[in-house]
């Protein structure tokens, strides 16, 4: 579907269970990886490659949060608001962020640069308040930290 | 206390398998495959009292006695690194700075099973944390750690590296199973138990990151030495405290099991955060356990010793309220979270925490009417124990908690229509 390498890495996730179903979450994740997000077709893809049904996939790709169902910006800002972040200043982080980039939870910016989700416990309380930015954690932030470090990407 | 589980937490490299074998790391593992007979393994950390430091205490080495002797079909091992009950971060700590000591763990114990796979089922959002471990896995394989006839035995185990993709619900033993059968992350009832009928329907047992790490040094230094660490045959061995919240050195802290509350905050974590500000409430062991008022903190911090005063040591991720602290607020970030997490299978959960975070939502915002109270702690009680997992009884407990113990507060909101303390801090 998305070429040699990615048909050799599927192929290999499935000998890694003792049955083709059981690497459907990992596959998700190759999909996700070279698509950007799962669409309809690619759930499509991913049930008949493990032999098991598109609703099936679909619910799936539903019950959890990191799965995009839909394209997110170029830098995805996932801030954490649970208990220990929100004691440490989390809420005023968010509202700073919805101002400086001009969307809401949920939205995209309309260059397609950054999204913003507010999200739960990221399991980072130690070193609150915290966000995650595609796959890497930004812990121990302030508002001025916030401004650099988005200022500083293209 | 002597570092145990974090001795090398910091060194450099020390996520790698040289620095790890040059502090002699997997010896105890060469020592043991093959030589020591699992039931001999099992039969120590029985001895040692370890108990699960995911969150239920159950005792480990019981646990993995309900595992067939006999074997008819493939045995598993679960590793349950799904981190997410809010106030916990130990077990990222322990994967990012020492995997190894999480896989010979692991795997002594993938043995004491006679386990033929071990797959570690990480939460989606480590994904640096998960590189790290799956770096430390080729590792391991290219030693023969892992694989076929480990060690030069007649046993083979092969370990994956699993991510998840985001549901708290999936640190829950038999939704974690569910999960990595690549389906939702529903809890099952139990019985039957994983050990009869787990991952397809396998023999399976699943412990948490932080349980399995202690293992090692059970064998190594002997399940005496462990037990002799904490108060009393009940409650042993090493433990790691995750301190968050309004505390001056937040953090991961190691210490015998039983450390007191208050050496946790005053001593270790620095203070509390604002020298004005004094302890209000701790939540001690991850947001589902009961909230301690200030005054309650004069305790120790372990099983026994917490239980005993209406809470739970669960997955000790201890978070600090100073009197800034708007209860109400507070319980209204737990119970949105319970609400978000909730899988849907069970009507009094899917229903109650929507139902419980809305009540909540409406007294924080100053619209709290008369018998609200009440109403939360009806829909509260009608969770608890009526949930095929945990989870609903994790959503229970902080709100029956909360409300009992401050009462006056959430009054106070409804009465004034307006939060009034935060108005006062």
């Amino acid at each position: 579907m998305f070429g040699q390498e990615f048909e050799k890495k599927v192929d290999h996730l499935v000998t890694l269970y003792p049955r083709p179903q059981a690497a459907l979450l990992p596959v998700l994740w190759e999909i996700q990886k070279a698509n950007g997000w799962i669409d309809g077709e690619c759930e499509k893809w991913a049930g008949q490659r493990l032999g098991v049904s598109a609703a099936h996939v679909h619910g799936v790709v539903t019950f959890y949060t990191m799965y995009k169902q839909r394209p997110t910006g170029k830098y995805h800002i996932q801030l954490c608001t649970t208990l220990s972040c929100m004691l440490r200043g989390s809420d005023d982080l968010l509202v700073h962020l919805k101002k400086k980039l001009d969307i809401d939870v949920g939205e995209v910016t309309p260059d397609g640069k950054f999204s913003l989700a507010r999200v739960e416990c990221l399991g980072s309380c130690g070193t609150a308040p915290m966000f995650q930015l595609n796959d890497d954690f930004h812990e121990d932030l302030t508002i001025d930290k916030v401004d650099q470090l988005l200022d500083s990407l293209d | 206390m002597e570092k145990i589980l974090t001795r090398n937490v910091h060194k450099e490299n020390s996520e790698t398998i040289e620095v790890y074998e040059a502090g002699g790391g997997y010896e105890t593992y060469r020592k043991t495959i093959g030589s020591v007979a699992p039931a001999d393994v099992t039969e120590q950390v029985k001895k040692s009292g370890l108990r699960g430091r995911g969150g239920a205490g159950f005792p480990c080495g019981l646990k993995w006695t309900f595992m067939p002797k006999e074997k008819t079909k493939p045995h598993y091992l679960l590793v349950n690194a799904d981190e997410s009950e809010p106030g916990t971060f130990k077990d990222r700590l322990l994967i990012e700075e020492d995997p190894h000591q999480v896989i010979e763990g692991s795997m002594l114990s993938a043995y004491a099973m006679n386990a033929d796979a071990c797959y570690i089922y990480i939460r989606g959002e480590f994904v640096r944390p998960a590189e790290i471990l799956q770096r430390a896995v080729e590792e391991a394989y290219a030693k023969g750690y892992a694989g076929k006839k480990i060690c030069g035995s007649d046993w083979s185990c092969e370990l994956v590296v699993h991510r998840g993709a985001g549901a708290y619900i999936c640190g829950e033993e038999t939704a974690l199973m569910t999960s990595l059968e690549g389906d939702r992350g529903y809890p099952r009832n139990k019985p039957p138990f994983p050990a009869q009928a787990g991952f397809f329907g396998c023999p399976t047992t699943i412990n948490n990151v932080e349980t399995l790490a202690c293992v090692t040094y059970i064998l190594e230094r002997g399940a005496e030495w462990f037990a002799s660490i904490g108060p009393d045959e009940r409650n042993t061995g090493p433990k790691l405290y995750a301190l968050s919240g309004h505390v001056k050195r937040p953090g991961v802290y190691e210490a015998p099991m039983g450390l007191p509350l208050q050496d946790l905050i005053y001593d270790l974590g620095g203070g509390m955060l604002h020298d004005d500000r004094p302890l209000k409430a701790c939540i001690p062991g991850g947001s589902s356990v009961p909230v301690l008022t200030a005054d309650e903190c004069n305790v120790n911090l372990d099983f026994d010793s917490l239980s005993k005063i209406g809470t739970g040591l669960g997955s000790a991720g201890v978070m600090i309220m100073d009197s800034s602290t708007c209860m109400v607020n507070a319980l209204h970030r737990i119970a949105y979270f319970y609400d978000h997490e909730s899988c849907g299978q069970c009507t009094p959960c899917r229903q109650g925490t929507g139902w419980m975070r809305r009540i909540l939502e409406r007294i924080e915002n100053g619209q709290g009417r008369d018998g609200d109270i009440d109403l939360l702690k009806n829909v509260a009680d009608n969770i608890e124990s009526n949930t095929i997992c945990a989870l609903g009884d994790a959503a229970a407990w902080p709100v029956q908690s909360f409300v009992k113990k401050f009462r006056d507060e959430f009054q106070a909101h409804v009465d004034a229509g307006k939060c009034t303390v935060l108005t006062n801090a």
